[in-house]
């Protein structure tokens, strides 16, 4: 029985974790794959035969300069490009092996969550802003048991148990952010896509959701947008340069801030341009 | 896919549709009219109906010849009340006037907007056609004429209001005064929106039946000069309508065909002129 | 402006053209007073005589100087009520359609053609009434709701066609396009992100729409069901044509009644008697205070809305 098992399964399985120093040794999984990907809104071009691995229970950042289209291959990978009517998708992108772009969208969604720039909860209490993606797609077991365990995740629940149902804009700013974050993490993602969330947020507030993001690594897989290199170097196990929608460099983090291989990463990095 | 994901899969692609057939049925809606009555009125329209008289009770061969004139006479006499007062009423709350006065203009505006046509008749009826002690076309010009002042007033003063500043100083940094930079300026880049919304306010005022019912009145003859009571389509359309006559209601379909083309043609004049224009605001 | 002596700014016409249309903008005004002064001062007759008990009393009987307005509050309140019932369901759903689904030139060719249909006087619709929709009503509709639903008060009596339910109905269609413009309005400038985050959690478009935008924008749309109950109240011409003209007060929606502005529309020019007249004109201020206060709300919880979409994103 066991062997006709191993035999027929497909999954691949995470390597059992060797003791060494150095994480980078350990043989990586790739939750997500994009590839050969080009991207049009309508008829320019915006993104370039993009390939790139995102490494399951890491952070991958994507950065540079204002228009690169990081944010472009950033919504790619839950789909939300399709909200414009004009866009147009070339290529592959896989999540567990099977392409993302033959899946029901819907069931890709929840698998793969996004927070936005800017804060935007619903119109709702605190509470039900977290449940309401456990509603629509039904939960196991309580809700309030599954939204505290969010808001703990998101790093909210002390601030705010005492106050589940009062309106979400009565938040900070911060706060809401990290509300957000919980929203996200109640229907339990695979992958979290994040684009600049801190760009509207005090420093106090983005020191907080850094700290956060290291954290959910363990929970699932997280893809970062963001234009501040700090922020990149600081949280991120692997980034990705882009420069005028093509991928330039690709490494993990302390290489490609400490040891950049092409010339217009160093650029980039050491502030010459931006 | 599971059983629950394809149920709201299938209750969004349902409701989605039953969105559309509700648009489909408000636009229905309009072809509806449109239709029913060219095919009503289109078959009754003749000469006689432009140009004889209403004939007596229960005869045939009777037109609308006065309600036209009369109707015609009635929204120039709407024009020559509502224009003025809502194009320089305009001109006072974009070019010269503070917060605080505008304010109360345009609430003023505002709320005669929202009052019922039936009550402005009430109104007109008041003050023109008690102290005279009879009916009027005045009273009825009047009674239409405070419908056009707040849509004129309103929608011109946001066309004026949307000419950039800077046309106006430089006029003025030409020596132009006020009044000469508002008159030469200011006004030609608006007059596509203000033509438009003089267009609207006629157009909307041109249908209005329950004002004249007892300011104007009516009549089965012509009415010389203003100061008699006059027939008008809208009101015609609703006489002949409601009596039992089968060749009333044919004049009633021909009636409605040529009043509401004459809206409809308006309107869309109107629209186009508004499209065409450039850096106009949404009315 | 600059400090330029009144003499100057007279001689070159400044003041005067202030002046002038200060009277034009000022003038409005002055309409509006008189407006509100006249439909008090006329109807002193009856509401000395009445009181508030003008507003209970179900009699109107002009041979005995009796009037009462409840069977005109009641006719105007259930056609309005019917005509929201329809409208309501049908604008927002129209609505949704045009902000959300349709590509934007679908959007704004249809948007064209309800406003048009805004346009379409109140006289046509009663035409319509009269020669479509009345026998409709009597020989379809009204039969097959009294067969299905006939064990509520509401499909009971006799059904000749006319009636509340006929008037609500043609309510309904003239009232719509308001509902419409307004909502349409109100959903496309709900912000972008608000959608996206549902999106993003897995709702499919339905749901987004409905648990997400939809809220975000319900004081404008409240605002719009306002707007569209005030036109309904003061709609004359297409109810008197085929509601019936009869003072009535009864549960039954097929049964003929009046409404405030319909029977101020039929009696005026027949009423004998000072106290007969300003009684229609008391009704008349009924409408109107009816009218300002709907539209005041309204407006209100459409500026309200507006503000807070650009409102959001503040910490």
């Amino acid at each position: 029985m066991a062997s006709v098992r191993s035999a027929v399964s497909v999954k691949i399985t995470p390597p059992v974790s060797v003791p060494t120093s150095r994480e980078a040794q350990a043989p990586l999984v790739m939750r997500m794959t994009v590839a050969k990907v080009n991207f049009y809104y309508g008829p320019k071009q915006v993104l370039f035969d993009i390939n790139l691995n995102i490494a399951t229970n890491k952070v991958t950042s994507l950065i540079g300069p204002s228009g690169c289209g990081k944010s472009t291959l950033l919504r790619t990978l839950n789909r939300m490009h399709e909200t414009v009517r004009s866009s147009r998708l070339e290529g592959e992108i896989l999540i567990d092996n099977q392409n993302i772009l033959a899946q029901d969208v819907t069931a890709l969604r929840r698998r793969v969550g996004m927070v936005f720039q800017r804060p935007n909860p619903f119109p709702k209490s605190i509470f039900d802003n977290v449940a309401y993606g456990l509603r629509i797609n039904g939960v196991k077991g309580s809700i309030h048991d599954a939204v505290e365990k969010s808001l703990r995740h998101a790093a909210l629940w002390e601030e705010v148990k005492d106050q589940l149902h009062k309106s979400a804009y009565e938040l900070s700013g911060g706060q809401q952010q990290r509300l957000c974050i919980a929203r996200a993490l109640a229907v339990e993602p695979e992958v979290l896509l994040l684009d600049e969330p801190c760009s509207a947020l005090d420093p106090i507030s983005t020191a907080k959701i850094e700290e956060l993001l290291v954290q959910l690594k363990d929970l699932c897989t997280i893809v970062i947008v963001t234009h501040n290199m700090q922020q990149a170097a600081r949280v991120s196990d692997f980034t990705a340069f882009l420069l005028m929608g093509q991928l330039i460099e690709f490494s993990p983090t302390p290489q490609l801030f400490t040891t950049p291989t092409d010339a217009r990463t160093e650029a980039y990095i050491t502030g010459r341009f931006g | 896919m599971s059983r629950r994901l394809r149920w709201r899969k299938f209750v969004s692609h349902f409701m989605l549709t039953m969105t559309g057939l509700c648009a489909l049925v408000a636009v229905a809606v309009l072809f509806f009219i449109l239709g029913y009555l060219v095919y009503h009125g289109g078959t009754s329209i003749s000469w006689n109906f432009f140009t004889k008289l209403p004939a007596p009770v229960g005869e045939t061969g009777g037109g609308m010849a006065n309600a036209i004139v009369g109707s015609a006479k009635l929204l120039l006499l709407a024009c020559l009340l509502g224009v003025p007062i809502g194009f320089f009423g305009a001109i006072y709350l974009a070019e010269f006037s503070g917060g605080t006065i505008a304010f109360v203009v345009r609430y003023a505006a505002d709320l005669l907007n929202g009052v019922p046509s039936i009550v402005i008749g009430i109104f007109a009826y008041s003050l023109v056609v008690l102290p005279f002690k009879h009916f009027s076309t005045l009273a009825g010009g009047f009674a239409l004429g405070l419908m056009m002042i707040p849509i004129t007033l309103r929608s011109t003063e946001e066309f004026l209001r949307a000419v950039p500043r800077a046309l106006r100083e430089g006029a003025m940094a030409l020596g132009a005064s006020q009044w000469k930079t508002i008159a030469s300026v200011v006004v030609p880049a608006a007059y596509r929106g203000i033509l438009t919304a003089i267009l609207l306010a006629f157009a909307r005022v041109a249908g209005e039946t329950a004002p004249l019912l007892f300011t104007a009145f009516g009549n089965r003859f012509w009415s010389p000069g203003w100061a008699q009571p006059t027939a008008s389509l809208p009101v015609m359309i609703f006489t002949y309508a409601i009596a039992p006559y089968d060749d009333w209601h044919r004049q009633a379909w021909a009636a409605g065909l040529v009043l509401l083309g004459l809206i409809l043609i308006i309107n869309i004049i109107a629209r186009v002129i508004l499209s065409r224009g450039v850096a106009v605001p949404r009315t | 402006m600059g400090s330029r002596s009144f003499l100057s700014k007279l001689r070159d016409g400044d003041e005067i053209a202030r002046l002038v249309t200060f009277i034009f903008a000022g003038s409005v005004v002055l309409i509006t007073l008189l407006l509100v002064f006249e439909l008090w001062r006329e109807s002193y007759l009856p509401r000395h005589k009445f009181g508030f008990g003008f507003f209970v009393t179900s009699v109107w009987d002009p041979i005995f100087d009796k009037f009462g307005a409840l069977p005109f509050i009641y006719g105007t309140v259930v056609t309005a009520a019917v005509a929201l019932l329809i409208a309501v369901p049908l604008g927002i759903g129209a609505a949704i359609f045009l902000a959300e689904l349709a590509p934007a030139r679908v959007s704004d060719t249809l948007q064209f053609f309800i406003d048009l249909l805004a346009a379409v006087p109140s006289v046509i619709y009663g035409l319509l009434g009269v020669f479509i929709v009345i026998p409709m009503m009597r020989q379809y509709i009204q039969p097959a709701l009294k067969n299905s639903l006939g064990f509520l008060p509401f499909f009971q009596g006799p059904a000749y066609g006319v009636g509340f339910l006929t008037a609500g109905m043609v309510l309904a269609i003239m009232v719509i396009p308001y509902i419409i413009s307004v909502s349409r309005e109100v959903l496309i400038s709900v912000p972008r992100d608000q959608r996206e985050a549902a999106l993003a959690l897995g709702s499919t478009r339905w749901e987004s729409t409905w648990k997400v935008v939809l809220p975000f924008a319900r004081t404008g749309i409240m605002g719009s069901i306002f707007l569209a109950l005030a036109r309904a109240l003061g709609e004359t011409m297409a109810v008197t044509m085929v509601i019936g003209n009869t003072p009535t007060i009864s549960a039954s929606l097929f049964s003929p009644g009046y409404s405030i502005a319909a029977v101020i529309a039929n009696e005026f020019t027949e009423a004998t008697g000072d106290l007969y007249l300003q009684s229609l004109i008391e009704l008349g201020l009924v409408l109107f205070l009816l009218t300002f206060l709907l539209n005041g709300m309204a407006r209100l919880l459409i500026v309200v809305t507006s503000q807070r979409g650009s409102g959001m994103g503040q910490a």
